[in-house]
């Protein structure tokens, strides 16, 4: 979820989501000597956040890429193996399959969302707000509603509708005469993703659009007068005018978006337990297979160390070219 | 828009409100089936109408997990965490954004990233610490671990927040005579309360919401969070249709109360964690 994000969401929520963007507060005018000397006195304010960083954040971070080196089972004494479960992790089919599903999820959570959200969040904004400011609340909040769900709960409802026997999706088909379409989707090898990412793509459509219609507020009328005067069509303006006008709010969903689908694993550990086939199965699905399941503690942790270097390094680049943007 | 005309006008209306009922249509179907009897739904399938309103679907799925405690553990989970997050970003924040600590660029960055980090890099050493100071299968251990990650986006928060805070005010409070943990609880605190309560609502909605770290610590019945029982459940054969459905409504439930209630809370939240 979101302000994050999460959820981040939320945001996370989300999330993750939302708000990675804040520039650091401005620095003090260099006063060295006292103010140096007063600023000391706020030092014991930062002891329990820091006590709580380095005991939940910071040392297992640190255990988890050093148990990456190792041989473990969880029991007894890690066996050192140097780089070997990294070298594993780039020759494993698995793994990169994991991979390639998570470019679809990002696809369902990121991608997706931001075009849908910016349409709809435009639609209403210049063609409802003004004449029914009520039925815009109303439909802002429709959209947003799966926003709330915790994402096990979406999971289960979805789990239901899409189930082979009893599942409302498959009775609707039966209902309008596509017998023929009704299947197991999410125990189809060829279904399984799309169906996973359908359900992704409705969870997720709520942040982007209240994001973006907050946003929209803030464009100045006058630019679209402008362009209407230019005669430039709506899409036109919808290029040229609202994305360049809101594009700081563009770059926080897509990065929040984009790190929380890195972080599928309730939504998929509901759904389908990585299957079938592995054909949905995420690094984060497979990390804790390594963990839990099959107790390759060693193997996991490298998935997750993976997983976190890809994290960074895509904020950072991320946060980089918002900067330039900035300047 | 004067580009815009009337039909265009109504058929984007239009399409916007099939795609708000197709997005709302699940929690119907849910609603309308978790009320169906298993007869009612052999005879009627997940779409047809119920013939009356069966609670006993409900009531059998709420005493079979125990949800009224699954509904307990997470208030107290989410609430404490809430409550712990907010204070210790907000004694963080007033150093770093008001007493500007040396370093402090640093220490909010840090402090972002490791918001940003991935539980599944943090939770193998985290299960493996607990179990060392047996707090393994305890909901202490659930509120400690989110009181830090919360407050790592709490303090990255509020830190730029409390960085703009007029320094006048801290200075006259300073020349009244108060200290500086005065000054934060009589000045500071009540002054960025709109700020604090965002974080509050958020933080119990977050955590609230959490799955995998609260699924592998939490183990027994009786410590289980909403979320965590509702997970566990799906796919078990125990499973049938009324059960699914309302196990899905009574997740539902909850969520949809804290929306109703801090919809216009959320909602500013939202859009202020995008532009700050």
């Amino acid at each position: 979820m979101t302000l994050r994000h999460q959820d981040a969401a939320t945001p996370p929520v989300a999330e993750p989501a939302g708000g990675a963007t804040t520039s650091p507060p401005p620095r003090a005018p260099k006063k060295a000597g006292r103010a140096a000397e007063r600023s000391r006195g706020y030092l014991p304010y930062l002891v329990p956040g820091v006590l709580l960083f380095v005991a939940v954040i910071a040392v297992p971070l640190a255990m988890n890429v050093g148990i990456s080196f190792t041989r473990w089972q969880g029991v007894g004494e890690p066996d050192w193996v140097g780089w070997q479960q990294y070298q594993k992790l780039f020759t494993d089919e698995t793994f990169w399959l994991s991979f390639r599903n998570n470019l679809a999820l990002i696809v369902a959570m990121a991608i997706i969302p931001t075009f849908l959200g910016l349409l709809v969040a435009t639609a209403l904004f210049d063609v409802v707000s003004k004449e029914h400011p009520r039925t815009t609340t109303t439909l802002r909040a429709a959209f947003y509603l799966p926003q709330v769900l915790p994402a096990v709960v979406a999971g289960v409802v979805w789990g239901w509708i899409l189930h082979p026997e009893y599942g409302s999706m498959n009775a609707l088909l039966r209902l309008v005469g596509l017998d023929s379409w009704a299947h197991d989707w999410l125990g189809d090898e060829k279904t399984a993703l799309l169906s996973v990412m359908a359900v992704l793509v409705w969870i997720q459509i709520g942040y982007p659009l209240v994001i973006f219609m907050a946003g929209l507020q803030r464009v100045d009328p006058q630019l679209y007068e402008a362009a209407a005067l230019d005669g430039a069509s709506w899409w036109r303006r919808l290029w040229s005018v609202t994305v360049p006008q809101i594009r700081q709010e563009i770059f926080v969903v897509l990065l929040t978006c984009t790190i929380a689908a890195l972080k599928s694993f309730d939504k998929i550990f509901v759904l389908t337990k990585g299957g079938p086939g592995g054909s949905t199965l995420t690094p984060a699905y497979f990390s804790w297979q390594n963990f839990f399941d099959k107790f390759n503690v060693g193997y996991g942790a490298a998935i997750a160390t993976v997983l976190a270097a890809i994290i960074v390094g895509l904020s950072f680049l991320f946060l980089r070219a918002q900067n330039r943007e900035e300047r | 828009m004067s580009g815009v005309n009337k039909v265009a006008r109504k058929s984007v209306l239009g399409v916007l409100v099939v795609g708000a009922v197709i997005t709302v249509f699940p929690f119907l179907l849910v609603l309308m089936n978790s009320v169906k009897s298993p007869q009612d739904y052999t005879a009627k399938g997940p779409l047809g109408l119920p013939s009356g309103v069966y609670l006993k679907g409900i009531t059998d799925f709420w005493l079979r997990v125990d949800f009224g405690e699954k509904l307990l553990n997470s208030t107290v989970i989410a609430g404490s965490v809430a409550v712990l997050a907010v204070a210790v970003s907000i004694l963080m924040a007033y150093a770093l954004g008001i007493g500007r600590v040396k370093g402090r660029t640093w220490i909010i960055a840090i402090f972002l990233l490791a918001n940003l980090m991935p539980q599944e890099a943090l939770i193998y050493p985290l299960y493996f610490l607990a179990k060392e100071v047996d707090l393994y299968d305890t909901k202490l251990a659930v509120i400690i671990i989110f009181t830090a990650i919360q407050s790592a986006f709490g303090v990255y928060l509020l830190s730029s927040v409390l960085s703009t805070f007029p320094r006048e005010i801290i200075e006259a409070a300073r020349i009244d005579g108060a200290n500086r943990w005065q000054v934060l609880w009589r000045v500071v605190v009540p002054l960025s309360w709109p700020t604090l309560s965002v974080l509050l609502v958020f933080f119990f909605i977050w955590t609230w919401n959490e799955f995998f770290i609260p699924m592998i610590m939490l183990v027994s019945n009786d410590n289980q969070t909403v979320p965590v029982a509702l997970g566990v459940l799906q796919g078990q054969r125990l499973m049938d249709v009324t059960a699914q459905s309302a196990s899905a409504l009574l997740g539902i439930v909850p969520a949809v109360v804290f929306f109703l209630i801090f919809q216009r809370t959320l909602t500013r939240g939202i859009a202020v964690g995008a532009v700050k």
